[in-house]
């Protein structure tokens, strides 16, 4: 029995290499060394801890998916079409079959037969059509980029050789390009489905007419978005491996949502859900980009299957702007109406938006446009709301949700006739919306569209974000520039945003997305803690909150703990990485693992100590008398009595070192966040340029888990946003050619476009979860664009100039004050 | 039948002699990644805009998208895999890893090479030259400020072991 007393017997036995400091290796950067504030106790969450995982991509060894190679991989490439819309005369591709290197050459029909269409729509979005896609075009093309063949080759290069051995013949058919056209039908797209539109949706709250009709004061402008595309510097990738002795299909995806990818595969690839794994590795960018099904994505896994070897599909930058999902293709018009004192009585709205030829799977392209009616007026306290919204096809790429989906139309649209009726009445944009946010008491909120919000903190970050920019003195500064012929202007907006959905979101509408997730928490034999969870890392550092999380939950030091994500082989089930929910549903899962395997510890120590689990705690690695703190059974000791000693242990005693905890936000629809933008920008009258010289954000998240990652979350936001706002639109000529399909034509912000941007909290913890996170992802590119919009049109208001049109490039800006 | 035209290259990657027939339409990048799985650096625009296969050709930063493997013929190529383990990266890294100046991590090789050689080549850069230097490095994750905010730390910092 004294087995179990002394850990540091001897045992001859070599040192466990996890008490080794660090790799041989001099000169390398040396984990031991990086992160000060790893040797910290207790008290992870809150901190700014560094991520582990950021060390391996650091030297360049992370694994992308097209980092991978296996035996007798595959290359696909797809031919695809060059019209905008038009029928399949003829596809031959008998000489390309014959290039070099060229292993297989397939057209939609053969595609077909292992891989079934799929139909975009929801069922809670009420009269959503749209026509079955297949993942190969057969007879027709409906954008200019639709994959119409598929040439599979020992490499890349001798199947893009290949590509110049296709033959077709094309029937031009009628093109519809421009939103307006579209909704009124004069050619459509889809005639089985009888009209262009693909989803409506109009609202009204009871007695808007008349209320309306008393306001003293009704502004309205109209606004027009560009549409533009999340560019994730890593193209899609995919590597699907069939075994045709097991039927079992393993895919290395770039992706968030690897079980929603591997239900979808089951089920149109006819593979036993049970026999696909999907395993998704380092990810360079997602952005909502790479959770959606890609039509070329199920055609190579259908190739693998085909073919009964490893099959690679890569797309290039040109493929990216022609495929990945675009999106905020809007036009809307929008009243306020409110009282001489500035009271907001209602908002009145009609937005159109323009999806492409289908709407996207399974999450529908419906969603962009049903969140922006959602979310209009959102931070204000008015009554009277009015919404009308259609969603219609068009023969352009697809679009669907991209990073803060309608967010950021919304908050445009909000915040830009917010300021207009400020400025129309005479009042202070920020005492404006002083007087119309909702009180910080009034919670919880029911909003005219129906939302309801648990509690927000809108005017605890006005007054943050004013103090914080110095308002009055960037007033006063912008006043005395005005005389020298300085034009600047100052933007705020209010934003709220949708995190943690709860089944609402899809699951209702007969989506089999998981709303839920999961974590398993394992001690390990020499004291160390897997954690592995089932939602996905892109980069925004979900893995590093997890582990801070886990090390609080459980009582270890944090460089105890190792996270695995990304392999439905190997995770609990779950939703994945999408709409601000990481953190905040996948933490707390984590949370209650940890916590169920801290008692599970603590059960095991007071069988083999003979004392009151009540008298004992974990603590720094080890198991400690609750009072004193006095170490009484180190973790490592903990796992090798649990592990390979249980015969000492009461007969009555089962050991449990591994358990699974879940966690879904049910209580509400959205765990709403809320937060407020400014920006300070300049703007040359002669050459349109504008130069952000500032910008700041408040916003408030709840349980702030790691701040150094929360705001680095909002800073790439804001810059996303800003983009968005400056740069970004994804161009198609009337016959809808793209017309920059490339980096050199299509502009993101790069370093010199961007300002240094400040960033301050509010924490209004959800009390719906114990860890009270909130989403943050998406609030930075939520906001942003609204708030430069505000502070261009705040200098060009003394020239009675205003700018509606995203991106504001200095053409917009010269024809705004009429200089061409 | 394959009518394909192939050469022969010489080089040195990472310190080591590497020799390969290839043909001469192959890009540096491709090759390193291809033909050496030297997958550190990454192909991301395809053609000199965003920088993330920066890599070094006889001591001085290419795209490696823009130039040809037989263009290397003869000459050293040092990529981040090379550069790490030789240490000489170390103080960026590290500077990097606790700033967060990296999320994806798919442009961060070309990053920290363009970032070291500017701290070779001006290592009294202000914020804004480092703005500008880094201007044709393309990162869609960060906002680029902590990247600038680690490049700064590091050039601000007395000269250590690791930086040379």
């Amino acid at each position: 029995m004294n087995d179990r007393i002394d850990p540091r017997i001897s045992t001859g036995l070599a040192p466990q290499a996890a008490e080794v400091e660090a790799p041989p290796r001099p000169k390398t950067t040396e984990p031991a060394k990086i992160a000060k504030s790893t040797r910290t106790q207790v008290g992870y969450v809150g901190q700014s801890v560094p991520r582990a995982n950021a060390r391996r991509l650091l030297q360049g060894r992370g694994t992308y998916a097209d980092d991978l190679k296996f035996p007798r991989l595959a290359q696909v490439v797809f031919f695809r079409s060059p019209h905008a819309h038009a029928r399949i005369r003829r596809l031959d591709l008998s000489q390309a079959a014959r290039q070099p290197g060229v292993i297989a050459a397939f057209d939609g029909r053969a595609i077909a037969e292992y891989c079934t269409p799929w139909v975009g729509v929801l069922a809670h979005l009420k009269g959503i059509k749209s026509p079955p896609q297949h993942a190969v075009a057969i007879e027709r093309a409906c954008w200019q980029g639709e994959a119409v063949a598929a040439i599979v080759a020992e490499t890349r290069a001798q199947a893009e050789d290949a590509l110049g051995h296709v033959v077709a013949e094309w029937e031009e058919l009628p093109v519809v390009t421009d939103m307006e056209d579209a909704l009124a039908n004069r050619v459509v797209i889809h005639p089985e489905l009888g009209d262009n539109i693909c989803f409506a949706r109009s609202f009204e709250t009871e007695g808007f007419d008349a209320a309306m009709k008393k306001a003293d004061v009704v502004v309205e402008e109209t606004y027009g978005f560009g549409r533009h595309t999340g560019v994730t510097l890593e193209g899609r990738a995919i590597l699907a491996d069939y075994n045709a002795a097991e039927h079992s299909l393993t895919v290395v995806h770039a992706t968030q949502a690897p079980h929603m990818m591997q239900d979808i595969f089951s089920r149109h690839l006819n593979i036993p859900e049970a026999n696909v794994r999907v395993i998704c590795k380092d990810v360079g960018g997602s952005f909502g980009i790479k959770v959606h099904v890609y039509p070329d994505e199920m055609a190579t896994a259908a190739i693998s299957i085909m073919l009964r070897r490893p099959v690679k599909f890569i797309a290039d930058r040109l493929e990216s702007f022609l495929t990945d999902i675009h999106a905020r293709e809007h036009k809307a018009t929008v009243r306020l109406a409110c009282m001489n004192d500035g009271r907001i009585v209602g908002f009145d709205l009609d937005d159109l938006t323009a999806i492409g030829p289908y709407s996207v799977y399974p999450r529908t392209s419906g969603i962009e446009g049903n969140q922006v009616v959602n979310l209009v007026g959102g931070p204000y306290a008015h009554k009277a709301y009015r919404a009308k919204m259609n969603v219609v096809f068009t023969n352009k790429n697809v679009t669907c949700q991209y990073r803060a989906v309608g967010h950021p139309i919304a908050v445009a649209l909000t915040e830009g006739i917010v300021d207009l009726a400020a400025q129309k009445l005479g009042m202070d944009p920020a005492e404006f919306r002083r007087k119309n946010l909702i009180a910080d008491d009034a919670y919880p909120y029911s909003f005219p569209s129906g939302l309801k919000f648990e509690k927000l903190s809108h005017h605890q970050c006005l007054d943050k974000l004013l103090a914080l920019m110095d308002y009055k003195g960037l007033r006063a500064e912008q006043a005395a520039l005005r005389k020298k012929g300085i034009h600047r202007g100052i933007g705020l907006a209010a934003m709220i945003e949708v995190t943690n959905p709860s089944p609402a979101f899809y699951g209702v509408g007969g989506a089999r997305i998981s709303a839920q997730d999961g974590a398993t928490v394992r001690l390990e034999p020499t004291g160390m803690v897997t954690c592995l969870v089932s939602v996905t890392e892109q980069g925004q550092g979900t893995e590093g909150v997890f582990a801070q999380v886990c090390a609080d939950a459980v009582g270890v030091t944090i460089d105890k703990v190792r996270v695995i994500t990304g392999d439905t082989g190997v995770t609990p089930y779950g939703g994945g990485t999408w709409a601000s929910r990481g953190a905040g549903i996948g933490g707390e899962a984590v949370l209650q693992a940890g916590k169920a395997l801290r008692a599970n510890i603590v059960e095991l120590a007071a069988a083999v100590l003979q004392v009151d689990r009540a008298t004992l705690e974990v603590r720094g690695n080890a198991v400690v008398e609750r009072a004193s703190g006095a170490e009484q059974l180190p973790l490592a000791e903990v796992g090798r009595i649990g592990y390979f000693r249980p015969d000492t242990l009461p007969m009555t005693f089962q050991a449990e070192l591994t358990v699974t905890r879940h966690y879904t936000p049910r209580e509400y629809g959205f765990t709403f966040t809320n937060g407020i933008q400014a920006s300070y920008v300049e703007v040359d009258t002669d050459t349109g340029f504008v130069r952000l010289l500032r910008h700041w954000c408040v916003e408030d998240c709840g349980t702030v888990i790691n701040p150094m990652l929360v705001d680095e979350q909002i800073r790439g936001g804001i810059v996303q946003g800003i983009g968005a706002a400056m740069l970004e639109e994804c161009l198609y000529s009337a016959e809808g050619q793209l017309l920059n399909g490339s980096l050199a034509d299509y502009l993101v912000p790069m370093t010199g476009d961007t300002p240094d941007i400040e960033i301050a909290h509010v924490s209004t913890p959800t009390r719906q979860s114990e860890l009270g996170a909130k989403g943050v992802g998406e609030a930075g590119t939520a906001g942003a664009p609204g708030a430069v919009m505000n502070a261009i049109n705040d200098a060009l208001a003394p020239l009675n100039a205003r700018v509606s049109v995203q991106p504001f490039t200095p053409e917009r800006i010269l024809k705004a004050l009429g200089k061409i | 039948m394959d009518e394909r035209i192939e050469t022969t290259i010489a080089l040195t990657v990472n310190g080591t002699g590497v020799t390969r027939r290839i043909e001469p339409r192959m890009h540096l990048i491709d090759f390193l990644r291809e033909e050496l799985g030297l997958t550190g650096s990454h192909v991301a625009c395809e053609h000199g805009v965003c920088g993330a296969c920066t890599v070094r050709v006889d001591g001085e930063i290419r795209r490696g998208c823009l130039t040809l493997a037989v263009q290397a013929d003869g000459k050293t190529v040092d990529t981040v895999e090379g550069l790490s383990d030789s240490g000489e990266l170390a103080v960026l890294q590290q500077a990097f890893h606790e700033r967060n100046a990296l999320q994806c991590g798919y442009c961060t090789p070309g990053m920290l090479l363009t970032a070291q050689a500017l701290i070779r080549e001006r290592p009294d850069a202000t914020r804004d030259e480092i703005r500008e230097y880094l201007s044709g490095n393309l990162c869609r994750c960060t906002g680029y400020q902590a990247i600038i905010d680690a490049i700064e730390t590091v050039l601000r910092t007395p000269r250590t072991e690791g930086v040379r």
